[in-house]
């Protein structure tokens, strides 16, 4: 592989590598909005038990 | 716009921004000629210059929808001004890092501070890194949102001085591609810059509504948080 070649490579794999940590940080996001929203429903069940 | 309209926006561009890229970066690599200067490593231009082409958009993007706050009013511009200088910072560093790339491959160098082009590029970009600081030293509500609109409004201004910077000035080495009488390059060339153009831009934009999604549902929920507190 030429170094022209290897730069070329090393440029794309950039790009592919951002759209990866992308979906990563995203799907972590999506994680914790999950775990909220998990959270936020246990409680207004619990004040609907309690009749508030 | 809807929710499921916008789920189902960035569902229509992901698509399409796969198939672009793809088929670009195929066209690049397989059949696009070598340039005769630079060789195989000038086809890093497939994708640095429509990086930084989306770079711009979101920029121009993030402005327009300050100017909108500012006309209108509404937190929904906010959020979309907010979103989009994100959006144009993360292709930024993008531009930045292929850019430097491509300089090291074919100036020997990573950085040439000389060159106006690339200077000016750095400043915006950090112009609206700078964005985030602003927002973030401020208290959310409608003051930190216009002082926010305001401030993308400003570094748009930057943006047709970094793009023809590199007209105005002499002894540059950074290459001028797009020129008055179109394009100095051969049409298979021209055509397989402008699918990876057109999958970039439709990468950035599934990339703003969905950025543009987590964002809002955040929001949301912070505030079903205050009210449950």
């Amino acid at each position: 592989m030429s170094t022209g070649e290897k730069y070329l490579w090393a440029a794309y794999l950039v790009l592919f590598g951002a759209v990866l940590l992308y979906v990563v940080l995203i799907s972590l996001k999506v994680g914790r909005l999950e775990r909220e929203l998990t959270t936020l429903a246990e409680l207004a069940r619990e004040r609907e038990g309690r009749g508030g | 716009m809807s929710t499921s309209l916008r789920n189902n926006g960035a569902a229509l561009l992901s698509l399409s921004a796969a198939a672009l890229l793809v088929a670009g970066l195929s066209l690049a690599i397989f059949w696009a000629p070598e340039d005769a200067d630079q060789g195989i490593s000038q086809k890093i231009f497939y994708i640095h210059v429509p990086v930084a082409l989306t770079a711009y958009a979101a920029f121009f993007w993030a402005a327009w929808k300050a100017f909108r706050l500012l006309w209108k009013g509404g937190d929904r511009y906010d959020l979309e001004s907010y979103t989009a200088v994100h959006m144009g910072v993360i292709f930024g560093v993008l531009t930045l890092v292929t850019g430097s790339i491509w300089a090291k491959v074919s100036w020997g160098q990573w950085w040439v501070w000389s060159e106006r082009q690339l200077t000016l590029f750095l400043i915006l970009f950090l112009f609206y890194s700078a964005y985030f600081m602003l927002r973030y030293s401020t208290d959310p509500g409608p003051r930190r949102a216009r002082a926010s609109a305001v401030y993308a409004l400003f570094g748009v201004v930057l943006i047709p001085v970094s793009f023809l910077a590199i007209r105005l000035a002499e002894g540059l080495i950074h290459p001028v591609v797009f020129k008055r009488d179109g394009p100095a390059m051969e049409g298979s060339m021209f055509l397989t810059f402008c699918v990876c153009f057109a999958g970039m831009l439709a990468l950035g934009g599934a990339l703003y509504l969905v950025e543009l999604s987590g964002k809002r549902a955040d929001a949301s929920l912070r505030a079903l948080r205050e009210r449950l507190a």
